[in-house]
C-alpha cells in the first residue's frame, strides 16, 4: 500500500452519485443539429477551416488551431454547415460567442481515418500529432490541449490519472472506467509511453467508487500502473490536492505540476487520447451525467460533442423550457447556462438539475461573524473570512498578501459558511479586478517605456543631425581651402552684379550665364571624381549631362539670334 | 425557462450549524452555569438574563429600524440575546436594573452598532458592557451574596419574589448575606500562609476543590464549553490557551504557598469568571483572532493578563480587561499569524517592522 496524504480541510456534502450511477451507459439520440464553440479549451481560438454550405463528415476537422497553444475541432455528426458565427457557446457569462452550427443529414457518415495500431512502437513525438489532429483535451474541466501537456519542459518522473470525482452527483468518470477499464489502462500506458515512462504511474480514485477501482486492478495487474484508493473528500479530485494526495508534494504557488516532474491526466483523456491513436478517432463524443433531483431519467449518455443540451433533456423525458435552471459541472463549481440551446463542451462532464425553487435557492447571506469555519474548510489554507473582508473594501494589496490568487474557486468555504455568504462570487469579482488592474498596470507601464524611449530616440536622432551638420560645414570648408577657392561666393556675386548691369547687352550676360554654367560643371566634375558609391556618381554625372545640355542650347541660341533680346531674355 | 442567477457554489450545507444554530447552542451550553449560579446563590442572575434579554432585544430592533433594517431577519441571529446572557452571568446576582441597563445601552448601541452591527465590532460587546459598568458602580458590581451553603442558620438566599425586588425596587434586604468573593478575600492576605489562609474561612474549608460555589460555577461553565468543542461550534485553541497561561502563572507565582502567593492554579482555574472568559467571551470569533494560531495566541495573552491583574492589579477578577486589551491586538495578531497557504514556502509577513505593511 502506498502512503496517502491528507489535504487541508475539505468537506463531506452529500455525494447523491447514485442518482444517476445506477443505470447503466446509454447512448444519446444523433442530434438534429450541433454548435461547436470555437474555444471549447484553454488557449486561442480554433480557426474554421470550412464554409458556410460546405458538406462535412463526421470526424472530419471543421476548425483547427490558431497557434500552438490552440486546438482542433472536429464535426461530431455528417451535414452541412448551416451558420459561422455568434452562436450559443456555453460560457458561463451566459454570451453568445463564435461557433459553427452543423445541420445533420441524419446518416453519420464517417470521415476516413488515419490510425496506428501499433502505437507503443510508434515515436512519441508522430503519436503527440495524432493527439493534436484529434483535438483532444483535458476532459477533467479545464480542456488544457492535451498535447501540449505531454511535451512538458521539465523531465516527468510521477504520471497521475486523476479519477476522483469528488464533486457531489458526478460520475462519468465512475462510468468511464468501470465501463472502459482496459482501454483507460490502455490510455494510460499510451500516455507513459509518450512521456518517455515514468517511474510512479498513479491511478486516484475516491473509495466511494469501489467497482471502478475492482475494475481498473484487474486491468492494470501486471503494468505498473498503481490504482490508489483515497478518501472521499471534496476536493480531492482538484489537481492541486490529488499531487499533495498521492505524493505529499505542494505545487509550488504560481507554478506548474511540471515543475515537481508531475503530470496529471483525466482517465477520459487517457481513453480519448489512446482512441485518437489507436483507431484514428477524433474526439467527437464523451460521455455526460445528466442528473439532479429537477430530472426524472437521470444516467451517463454518451453524447456528441455540440449536441444542444435541450434536446438530451428532452430526450431524457424533461421539458427544458420548464426546468427551473441547467448547470454544467458539479453543484460545488458548475456554471449555469442561459439557455437549453447551450452545448454540450468537450469538458461537460455533468449536467445538473437542480430541483424546483424554492427550496434550493441561496439562503439570504447573514454578516460574516468570522467564525472561521471557511478557514477550517479551504484546501489551499486560505483566509476566506479576511479575503472577504478585503474583497468588499477592494484592498487589492491585502488580497494579494493573503494568496487570493492561490484560490482554486472550490466553493468549500461558501459550502460551510453559517451566514450563507457567497464567498467565491467575491473572491471570483475581485480577482477580476486584480485582472483589470494588472493588465492597466502592465499597458501603463509600456505606454511609459514607449513615450521614454520615443522622447530618448527624438533627443538622440537631434544630436546626431547636429554632428553631421558640423561635419558637413567642416568638410566644406576644408575642402574650399583646399580648392585655394574661398572667393567663390564673391565671384558668384560680381557675376550677378554683371548681369544685372542695365547697360549689359544680351550677348555679354549670354557670355556671363555659360562662364557660370561652366563653372558649375567643373564642380560637379570634382564633385563626381571625390564621390564615394556608384549611386552617388550616378546622379552627379546625371545633373552634369543636364547642364551640359543647357549649355549645347545657350551657345546655340547665341550664334543663331544674337539680336533677338527678347528670346534671348527669354531663353535665360 | 426562469433564470435564478447564481453562482457556484449551488448547494449549501444544511446540516452545519447556520449562524442563529451557533447562537442556540452557545444559549444552551450557558445553561449548567446558569442553574449552578442560581442554586448557589438564589434567583438573581436568573432575573437578570431575563431583564438582559429583553432589553437588548428591543434595542437591537430599534437600532435595526433605526438602520432601516429588516428587523426580524436580524433579530433572529440572536446575537443581541447572547450578548445579553453572557454580561448577565458576569455581574453578581444582585446587580440593580439600572446598572446592568447601562451596561447592556454600552454593549448593544455602542459596543456594537455604533461599530456597524454584527461581524463589525472590535470589541466583545458583552465586556464593553461589564466594564462601563465595573467602572461607574464599583460598589454594585463587586458585591457578592454568600453562597447558599455557607449561610448561618435562619437566612436565606433571596426567594424569586424578593430577587425580583432587590433588583428593581433596590430594597435593602441584601446587606446581611453579602460577602467577599475568593479572589477578593485572597487579595486582602498579607499574613497568612496559603495552608493557614485555606483553613482559615468557611469558604475554603466547606469546598470541594477551592471555594464553595464559585467552583461549582466554573465547573459547570467547563461542561458547559467542553460540549460546544464537542459539538465543534468553538475550537480548543482559545480557551485551552488562556487556561495554560492562567495556570502556568499562577504555578510560578504561587511562590511556595507563602502569604505572599497569589493562589494555586486550581484556585484561579475555579474562580471568578475564569471558565466563563475562556470557553465563551473570548471565543467570540467577531472579535478574536481568526486563524487557528492566532487564537492560541490570543488565548494565551488573555491568560496572561487576567493572572497579572489579578495578582498586581486593583481590581479582583480581570477576565474583562484582559479580553478587552487582547481585542486591541486581534487585528495585529491576525497580521502576524497567516497560516502558510498552499503552495508557498514559508507563512507571509512574518518580519517584524511590517515593512509590507503600507
Amino acid at each position: 500500500m502506498r502512503k496517502i496524504w491528507d489535504i487541508h480541510g475539505g468537506i463531506h456534502p452529500p455525494e447523491k452519485k447514485s442518482l444517476s450511477i445506477a443505470q447503466q451507459l446509454q447512448q444519446a439520440p444523433l442530434p438534429d443539429y450541433i454548435y461547436l464553440p470555437l474555444t471549447m479549451h484553454i488557449g486561442a481560438p480554433a480557426l474554421p477551416i470550412v464554409s458556410v454550405g460546405e458538406k462535412v463528415l463526421r470526424g472530419q476537422p471543421v476548425a483547427e488551431p490558431s497557434s500552438s497553444f490552440s486546438a482542433y475541432i472536429h464535426a461530431s455528426i455528417s451535414g452541412t454547415v448551416t451558420e459561422i458565427g455568434s452562436l450559443p457557446v456555453s460560457h458561463p457569462s451566459g454570451l453568445t460567442g463564435m461557433a459553427i452550427r452543423i445541420d445533420s443529414d441524419g446518416l453519420d457518415t464517417p470521415a476516413p481515418t488515419n490510425s496506428v495500431p501499433d502505437y507503443l512502437a510508434a515515436a512519441p513525438r508522430d503519436l503527440l500529432d495524432h493527439i493534436r489532429k484529434a483535438g483532444v483535451v483535458g476532459l477533467g474541466g479545464a480542456g488544457f490541449p492535451t498535447d501540449i501537456k505531454l511535451k512538458p519542459v521539465n523531465p516527468i518522473d510521477t504520471l497521475i490519472i486523476n479519477g476522483a470525482e469528488c464533486e457531489p452527483y458526478i460520475t462519468a468518470d465512475h462510468e468511464l472506467m468501470r465501463s472502459y477499464a482496459v482501454d483507460v489502462i490502455a490510455g494510460i500506458q499510451l500516455l507513459a509511453h509518450i512521456l518517455n515512462q515514468p517511474k510512479r504511474v498513479l491511478v486516484g480514485i475516491e473509495d466511494n467508487k469501489p467497482d471502478a477501482i475492482e475494475a481498473l486492478r484487474s486491468a492494470a495487474n501486471g503494468t505498473g500502473i498503481e490504482i490508489i484508493e483515497i478518501p472521499t473528500k471534496y476536493p480531492s479530485g482538484g489537481e492541486k490536492q490529488i499531487i499533495q494526495i498521492l505524493t505529499g508534494l505542494e505545487v509550488p504557488s504560481g507554478g506548474l505540476p511540471a515543475n515537481l516532474g508531475i503530470v496529471v491526466h483525466n482517465p477520459g483523456t487517457a481513453l480519448a487520447a489512446l482512441r485518437a491513436v489507436r483507431e484514428g478517432e477524433p474526439l467527437i463524443s464523451r460521455i455526460t451525467t445528466f442528473t439532479g433531483e429537477g430530472l426524472t431519467q437521470r444516467g451517463n449518455l454518451h453524447v456528441r460533442i455540440g449536441t444542444p443540451v435541450g434536446a438530451l433533456l428532452r430526450h431524457l423525458g424533461a421539458d427544458p423550457e420548464q426546468l427551473p435552471r441547467i448547470i454544467f459541472g458539479g453543484p460545488m463549481m458548475g456554471f449555469q447556462m442561459p439557455t437549453p440551446e447551450s452545448p454540450i463542451l468537450k469538458i461537460t462532464n455533468c449536467v445538473l438539475i437542480p430541483a424546483a425553487v424554492p427550496d434550493n435557492r441561496a439562503p439570504v447571506p447573514q454578516p460574516c461573524i468570522r467564525c472561521g469555519a471557511c478557514a477550517e474548510a479551504c484546501p489551499a489554507q486560505l483566509l476566506p473570512q479576511q479575503l472577504l473582508w478585503f474583497s468588499q473594501a477592494r484592498d487589492q494589496e491585502k488580497l494579494n498578501l493573503h494568496n487570493l490568487f492561490d484560490c482554486i474557486e472550490c466553493g468549500a468555504c461558501a459550502y460551510v459558511c453559517p451566514s450563507s455568504i457567497p464567498l467565491v462570487q467575491y473572491y471570483r469579482a475581485s480577482k477580476g479586478e486584480m485582472r483589470d488592474a494588472e493588465r492597466e498596470r502592465i499597458a501603463a507601464d509600456r505606454a511609459r517605456i514607449r513615450f521614454e524611449t520615443r522622447k530618448q530616440r527624438l533627443e538622440q536622432e537631434a544630436i546626431e543631425r547636429e554632428a553631421k551638420r558640423l561635419a558637413r560645414a567642416q568638410a566644406a570648408k576644408e575642402r574650399q581651402s583646399a580648392d585655394g577657392d574661398q572667393d567663390l561666393v564673391a565671384k558668384a556675386m560680381a557675376r550677378v552684379a554683371a548681369a544685372n548691369k542695365p547697360d549689359a547687352s544680351s550677348d555679354a550676360r549670354l557670355q556671363i550665364q555659360l562662364q557660370a554654367i561652366d563653372d558649375r560643371i567643373a564642380a560637379l566634375a570634382q564633385k563626381r571624381d571625390e564621390a564615394e558609391g556608384e549611386a552617388e556618381k550616378d546622379r552627379l554625372e546625371a545633373e552634369i549631362k543636364t547642364i551640359q545640355a543647357k549649355r549645347e542650347r545657350l551657345v546655340l541660341k547665341r550664334q543663331s539670334d544674337s539680336p533677338n533680346e527678347a528670346a534671348t531674355d527669354k531663353s535665360s | 425557462m426562469i433564470i435564478a442567477s447564481s453562482s457556484s457554489p449551488h448547494i449549501h450545507d444544511r446540516g452545519s450549524p447556520n449562524a442563529n444554530r451557533v447562537m442556540v447552542q452557545v444559549l444552551l451550553a450557558l445553561v449548567p452555569g446558569l442553574a449552578v449560579l442560581t442554586w448557589f446563590f438564589g434567583w438573581g442572575n436568573f432575573i437578570n438574563v431575563i431583564w438582559c434579554s429583553l432589553l437588548a432585544v428591543s434595542l437591537e430592533a430599534a437600532v435595526m429600524r433605526l438602520r432601516k433594517r429588516p428587523v426580524m431577519f436580524y433579530l433572529r441571529d440572536l446575537s443581541a440575546i447572547v450578548t445579553a446572557v453572557l454580561l448577565a452571568l458576569a455581574i453578581p446576582p444582585y446587580t440593580p436594573w439600572w446598572a446592568s441597563a447601562i451596561g447592556i445601552l454600552f454593549a448593544i448601541l455602542i459596543a456594537k452598532h455604533l461599530y456597524g452591527g454584527l461581524g463589525y465590532n472590535p470589541f466583545n460587546p458583552a465586556m464593553v458592557g461589564y466594564v462601563v459598568m465595573l467602572l461607574s458602580f464599583p460598589v454594585s458590581m463587586t458585591q457578592w451574596v454568600t453562597p447558599v451553603a455557607l449561610l448561618a442558620e435562619g437566612q436565606s438566599v433571596p426567594d424569586l419574589m424578593q430577587a425580583v425586588q432587590i433588583i428593581f425596587t433596590g430594597s435593602t434586604g441584601l446587606d446581611s448575606i453579602t460577602s467577599a468573593t475568593p479572589l477578593d478575600v485572597l487579595k486582602h492576605n498579607t499574613s497568612l500562609l496559603m495552608p493557614q489562609f485555606y483553613a482559615s474561612a468557611p469558604l475554603f474549608t466547606e469546598a470541594r476543590f477551592t471555594a464553595v460555589g464559585f467552583e461549582w460555577v466554573n465547573l459547570a461553565f467547563l461542561a458547559g464549553g467542553i460540549w460546544l468543542l464537542y459539538r465543534r461550534v468553538i475550537t480548543w485553541h482559545a480557551p485551552v490557551g488562556m487556561l495554560l497561561a492562567l495556570a502556568l502563572m499562577a504555578t510560578i507565582f504561587y511562590d511556595g504557598g507563602s502569604s505572599a502567593s497569589k493562589g494555586s492554579a486550581l484556585f484561579h482555574l475555579l474562580s471568578g469568571a475564569a471558565m466563563l472568559g475562556a470557553f465563551f467571551i473570548i471565543t467570540d470569533p467577531v472579535s478574536g483572532a481568526t486563524s487557528n494560531f492566532g487564537r492560541l495566541i490570543f488565548g494565551i495573552g488573555v491568560g496572561l493578563l487576567v493572572f497579572v491583574i489579578r495578582a498586581w492589579g486593583s481590581y479582583p477578577d480581570a477576565v474583562a480587561f484582559a479580553v478587552m486589551l487582547m481585542n486591541f491586538a486581534a487585528p495585529t495578531i491576525d497580521y502576524y499569524t497567516q497560516p502558510r497557504t498552499y503552495g508557498h514556502a514559508k507563512r507571509k509577513h512574518m518580519k517584524l517592522g511590517g515593512g509590507d505593511d503600507s
